[in-house]
């Protein structure tokens, strides 16, 4: 409940905060940080315009891809405080719902039978897959650092462990933070801010979408932003009381936030092609987590 | 193959048009190929028809950068003839021949691309439409096509790109242009007062406002026979290279906007401004509209003005160095530079590319050394080459040049010369002449040709601008390329689409 309510608020300013991390670093006062919030309002309240090429799943994957990010977002617990679905083994079904939101949006942009949504349906398909075992890998490693399969067990029991896991929680929130930008398809990998559709992943898939519909696909991005977040300050909060463990939430996403923004100011994007080398980074960081839990529970004779 | 088969002109020179040898046809083409066969040093910086009677004039100029001369000859064909074309041999022409063939109907047995090219209004084959350009096409199950534009993603100017791909690599693409055409060069004619064909030079292609009007002012005043004095040509070199100066920062900032490295953008940007804001200053327009003019200059130079522009310099130059020393160590950004689409030196030498396109795989082609115009002729200019040909050099190319304007423009601001007050007198051409004026602008050789004739009126306006056979090198850097890395080709070449449609 706790954790739910964060994210609802988190979610209403946080790309607003990167954006103005951005614009303070280019040398701009830019706009406020509502103002992202603000344009899906205004979204919100128009109609949306289909094109005669679609059918019925164009229409319902935009709400289809929210309700799967806000089942995820129910999954994710806040210190001792579990989330509304707490059960042994939710982060494969955490995983998996986010899967499915995420298949709906690569079928309808197939569906507008544009040549570069295909285009960008099938880049997101290849670096959604990619990022899979880093983030199971990941999972599985604090599942048998902990011997606990929810991630409310996992989380409220990671830090009874020794100091190696608060080094396990660091190396864990790089690979978070990067398959946060993967999934939000963010700098490094895709630009957001770009207006060239050959160059864009997430974006080139809905540029058929248009008023409410697009404004809950942009809402839905910020959720899942601010979902990643959570899952990162769950890393550290582990089962101190709500005084402490709130400030140090919101501390945290906007540590994430500016660390997007900077991160975006100072290195130019990849290039496509070397895109799954990088995303192959997190699997080999992944890996060195389990092997540091291997290490640390004695599993090696 | 001897000399006098051509007339040997140099730049803005005036000759009577009678003068031009003419040779039926098999003679011209055999003649004007073996003149480019194997020679870099010559390329051809125009090639046009017009009609006398019934029967069509072509006249085409070959730009000879050692002798720096140009070589004129002609021929006379009738429309209704089926020719052997200059293209199946030598792909300088290809554009050119293009445009014969869409204005007069004129037949070729042997060009592989005869392909409409600007849609002119009075083309002879009205059923060649923009809706049903002969796209080439591959029939496979495994390759796709991807169509871009004509809108411009960024809303700039329209064109369509239609590109066949493997996955994500392009094999082949091909631009679609003409959607701009304003038939610009007929204009010329139909205007017939100077102001009018001078804010006319004005608005061929927006970017290139003083590098075209130079080129008019340069062949009206030729043609009239008037020799400008030293301020004039003072005036059109140093706004020349302040033309250069904004239009490279501004590109540096496109290139970096294009690869997403966001510090670069805004601060490249940035320096743009006070460069095009001094024009403001000088000639009341940002763009540099008005500044330019045949026989006068409605905006001196003053000795205020070379201050200010000193100050502006010392303001630029630090920053430039700083942002350029850090797009030019920046890891990621270099990755998306380097090898990214690749021309080769034989490709642009067939090609027939011009400025920064053919500099940057090592073919010189630079009109500021090779035929110089206004004061160049005293600058010892040494054009800037790179080897590789790929987008790295292109921007290598822009960091150099930009360098090497600031020094030109502080090597004239030493001595600012004394302006004449600026009078109205009237500009006559003569009789049957036919001039030619190349200049240099940003991008590349501008080349403009004009024909008089019995009473002095316009009979013939032809322009080139560099984007003409540049847009053909976009085509070839792309391929094999990742499709994603397209906007940044494009960028680096930075073409002009109205230069190209007229």
């Amino acid at each position: 409940m706790v954790s739910l309510l964060l994210i609802l608020l988190m979610s209403l300013f946080f790309t607003g905060f990167i954006i103005r991390t951005k614009s303070i670093l280019s040398g701009r006062k830019g706009p406020g940080i509502f103002q992202p919030m603000r344009d899906i309002f205004r979204l919100w309240k128009k109609g949306s315009v289909y094109s005669t090429t679609t059918s019925f799943i164009f229409q319902i994957a935009p709400s289809a891809y929210f309700a799967s990010v806000l089942m995820a977002v129910l999954m994710v617990p806040h210190g001792r405080n579990p989330g509304f679905i707490s059960f042994d083994g939710d982060f494969i079904m955490f995983a998996y719902i986010l899967a499915f939101g995420k298949f709906l949006m690569i079928v309808s942009a197939l569906d507008t039978g544009s040549s570069f949504e295909g285009m960008g349906a099938s880049r997101e398909a290849l670096f959604s897959m990619l990022v899979e075992p880093a983030f199971f890998i990941l999972l599985g490693s604090f599942a048998l650092f902990t011997g606990q399969t929810s991630f409310h067990d996992i989380f409220s029991t990671l830090h009874y462990g020794s100091q190696v896991s608060y080094l396990l929680g660091a190396l864990a929130s790089f690979v978070l933070v990067l398959i946060a930008m993967i999934e939000n398809s963010r700098m490094p990998l895709d630009d957001p801010k770009t207006h060239l559709e050959l160059t864009m992943i997430h974006e080139v898939m809905i540029l058929d979408n248009s008023g409410f519909d697009l404004g809950t696909i942009l809402y839905t991005t910020n959720l899942k932003f601010a979902m990643y977040g959570a899952i990162i300050s769950n890393f550290f909060i582990g089962v101190l009381p709500y005084e402490i463990s709130i400030p140090m939430f919101f501390i945290i996403q906007l540590g994430f936030a500016i660390a997007v923004g900077v991160i975006e100011s100072f290195m130019a994007r990849f290039r496509m092609g070397h895109n799954p080398q990088f995303v192959f980074i997190l699997t080999s960081v992944s890996l060195l987590i389990f092997f540091g839990v291997l290490l640390v529970l004695g599993k090696f004779a | 193959m001897t000399t006098t088969k051509y007339i040997n002109i140099s730049n803005n020179q005036a000759i009577a048009s009678t003068d031009i040898p003419e040779h039926n046809y098999d003679l011209f083409a055999s003649g004007n190929l073996e003149l480019m066969s194997g020679n870099p040093a010559r390329h051809c910086v125009n090639y046009f028809g017009y009609r006398v009677a019934d029967k069509i004039k072509l006249i085409c100029c070959i730009a000879d950068d050692d002798l720096h001369q140009i070589l004129v000859s002609s021929s006379l064909v009738d429309s209704s003839m089926e020719l052997a074309s200059f293209t199946a041999q030598n792909h300088n022409f290809e554009k050119f021949e293009r445009e014969i063939h869409e204005n007069f109907g004129i037949g070729y047995i042997d060009h592989p691309w005869l392909k409409p090219l600007r849609y002119a209004c009075n083309r002879t084959d009205k059923d060649q439409r923009i809706e049903n350009y002969p796209f080439y096409e591959v029939d496979s199950e495994e390759l796709h096509e991807v169509g871009v534009g004509p809108i411009h993603a960024g809303i700039i100017e329209p064109g369509h790109f239609r590109f066949i791909c493997n996955g994500e690599q392009i094999m082949h693409l091909e631009i679609q242009l003409g959607y701009q055409h304003r038939g610009v060069e007929q204009l010329f004619l139909q205007k017939e007062k100077l102001l009018e064909r001078t804010t006319l030079a004005e608005n061929i292609v927006g970017d290139t406002v003083v590098g075209h009007t130079t080129a008019f002012v340069n062949l009206w005043e030729s043609l009239c026979g008037y020799t400008p004095d030293y301020s004039l040509h003072y005036a059109r070199t140093l706004a020349l290279e302040l033309e250069r100066l904004a239009n490279h920062t501004g590109d540096l900032s496109g290139v970096c906007a294009d690869i997403a490295y966001q510090l670069g953008n805004s601060v490249y940007g940035r320096l743009r401004t006070p460069i095009v804001n001094f024009f403001q200053e000088w000639g009341g327009n940002r763009l540099a509209k008005g500044l330019i003019r045949a026989g006068k200059i409605n905006f001196p130079f003053t000795n205020e003005h070379a201050k200010r522009l000193v100050e502006v310099f010392e303001a630029y130059e630090p920053d430039f160095n700083e942002i350029t020393r850090k797009l030019f160590n920046l890891p990621s950004a270099l990755s998306r530079m380097e090898k990214t689409g690749v021309v080769s030196y034989e490709e642009v030498l067939e090609i027939g590319t011009v400025g920064m396109a053919a500099r940057m795989s090592g073919l010189n082609r630079d009109i500021r050394s090779s035929h110089p115009n206004n004061l160049y002729g005293n600058i010892d200019h040494k054009p800037i080459i790179k080897h590789h040909g790929d987008v790295y050099s292109r921007v290598q190319i822009r960091k150099t040049e930009i360098k090497q304007s600031i020094g030109y423009i502080k090597g004239l601001l030493q001595e600012v010369p004394e302006f004449k007050k600026p009078e109205d007198f009237v500009l006559t051409p003569q009789k049957e002449k036919f001039a030619i004026s190349l200049v240099e602008g940003w991008r590349g050789e501008i080349c403009h040709c004009a024909i008089t004739d019995e009473a002095g009126n316009l009979k013939i306006y032809k322009i080139k601008d560099p984007s003409f056979h540049n847009w053909m090198a976009l085509s070839q850097s792309v391929r094999n390329n990742d499709i994603s890395d397209f906007p940044i080709c494009n960028k680096s070449f930075s073409l002009s689409y109205c230069g190209h449609d007229l």
